[in-house]
């Protein structure tokens, strides 16, 4: 009916003018509160001194591009996985592989160790997360007791473990989070918002309560409610792909890392982008990062197969480490935040103190 | 896609825009000062920081047997 076409294009055009007329006010609430730079606020804060940290212990093995790594709460295991299908558990102390399975697909882009340490989660272009018990059992063969717990309708790009080993939160290609139950493999929760793929994730850190940030192809970062399933608090100042996510420690912010070749830190009670970590000369984008124990630092992985250490507080950049010898794909700090691991097309994983 | 599904997402984006509208937010500066209290606060148990004494590190050999 010519009326009702009418009609229809009139409630689209009013909605999308009210969307647009809300996000001009988000701005405006935000920008109101902008009233100096944090690191206008750490100026009183004692400069870093001259950083010594080296590559302590190299864990080779991987016949392809190792795609990403968790520690272990023992502060010594660690999974790698990579791409030619392998997931391998290594002590790093001894840099020994303890546990080596092969996946039935290539391009393995997430594994999570379970925080009792028994077991290990997985998964890439199978659409899938699997979960498989670690045994000391020499005679018993890992892949057996293989469960399928997630299923996505593309790539696996993210997944962790919650408190427990009985729930895990996976990102997927298909634009969408997800909460499973591990023993019946039963979807919990699944978070839709994303307008492309989701490629990180990371939960908050346990004191702060169930929600968790995503980040993703659409250059937003999200953050979620657990139980409810709903994004209640969005950025997007990003200009390219989000790689990766990290909480900060205390929970009352987070970082990000970027194709655009910048790290940013998005304070969540502020609601904003408080920092960015760049610089001219670094071109190529940052794929993974994480913080040490105390926030201070940022550890950022990139493309250019360098990590730059960044001060959080005063925005500079403090280190450049190199050893790897192509893409550094994974970063991550152990527990206890004595050291942090590196992985990277390069086939290796580095341990750096 | 059909207008109809047009019409519907556009009504979860307003709605999504009114519930992120809705949080509260505190100053930059005072988000900031804590953001930087923390730190200094755990500072000195942040050993890639400040750096543990050799022998501590497992990561790191130590570099000889004397105490200091």
């Amino acid at each position: 009916m010519a009326t009702d076409g009418l009609h229809e294009n009139e409630t689209l055009a009013s909605l999308k003018s009210e969307a647009e007329s809300l996000k001009g006010k988000l701005e405006e609430e935000r920008a109101k509160l902008h009233d100096v730079e944090l690191h206008q606020v750490a100026e009183r804060v004692e400069a870093l001194g001259q950083f010594v940290m080296k590559t302590r212990r190299t864990l080779k093995g991987h016949g392809n591009k190792v795609l990403c790594m968790d520690w272990c709460k023992d502060k010594r295991r660690i999974v790698s996985s990579s791409q030619d299908g392998k997931v391998i558990v290594w002590d790093s102390f001894t840099t020994n592989k303890e546990h080596a399975v092969t996946m039935p697909c290539t391009w393995v882009m997430a594994c999570a160790y379970a925080p009792s340490g028994c077991a290990i989660a997985c998964g890439g272009l199978d659409n899938k997360c699997s979960v498989y018990p670690l045994t000391f059992d020499k005679n018993e063969n890992m892949a057996a007791k293989k469960k399928s717990v997630a299923m996505h309708t593309n790539y696996l790009s993210a997944c962790s473990f919650t408190n427990s080993d009985m729930q895990i939160l996976t990102a997927s290609g298909d634009g969408t989070c997800a909460l499973w139950d591990v023993e019946s493999g039963q979807l919990l929760q699944s978070f839709h918002g994303h307008g492309a793929d989701v490629l990180c994730l990371d939960l908050a850190p346990s004191e702060t309560g169930n929600t968790f940030v995503s980040g993703g192809c659409d250059k937003k970062a999200m953050v979620w409610d657990m139980r409810s399933g709903q994004c209640v608090q969005a950025f997007e100042t990003h200009e390219s792909d989000i790689n990766s996510v990290r909480y900060y420690p205390s929970g009352d912010a987070f970082a990000s890392g970027s194709d655009d070749a910048t790290c940013r830190l998005y304070d969540l009670r502020a609601d904003r982008e408080v920092a960015i970590y760049s610089k001219e000369s670094i071109i190529f984008g940052a794929s993974s990062v994480d913080f040490s124990l105390s926030g201070r630092l940022l550890f950022a992985g990139y493309n250019d197969y360098t990590i730059n250490v960044w001060d959080v507080l005063k925005g500079a950049r403090v280190s450049i480490l190199f050893g790897h010898e192509n893409r550094v794909s994974t970063l991550r700090v152990s527990p206890d935040g004595t050291a942090f691991c590196s992985g990277s097309w390069d086939h290796t994983l580095r341990v750096w103190a | 896609m059909s207008s109809g599904a047009s019409a519907s997402a556009l009504q979860r984006l307003v709605e999504q825009l009114k519930l992120e509208a809705g949080v509260e937010r505190i100053k930059v500066s005072q988000a900031a000062a804590e953001l930087q209290q923390y730190c200094v606060q755990n500072a000195c148990k942040d050993a890639l920081l400040v750096g543990i004494p050799a022998g501590s590190n497992p990561f790191r050999e130590p570099r000889s047997c004397a105490l200091l």
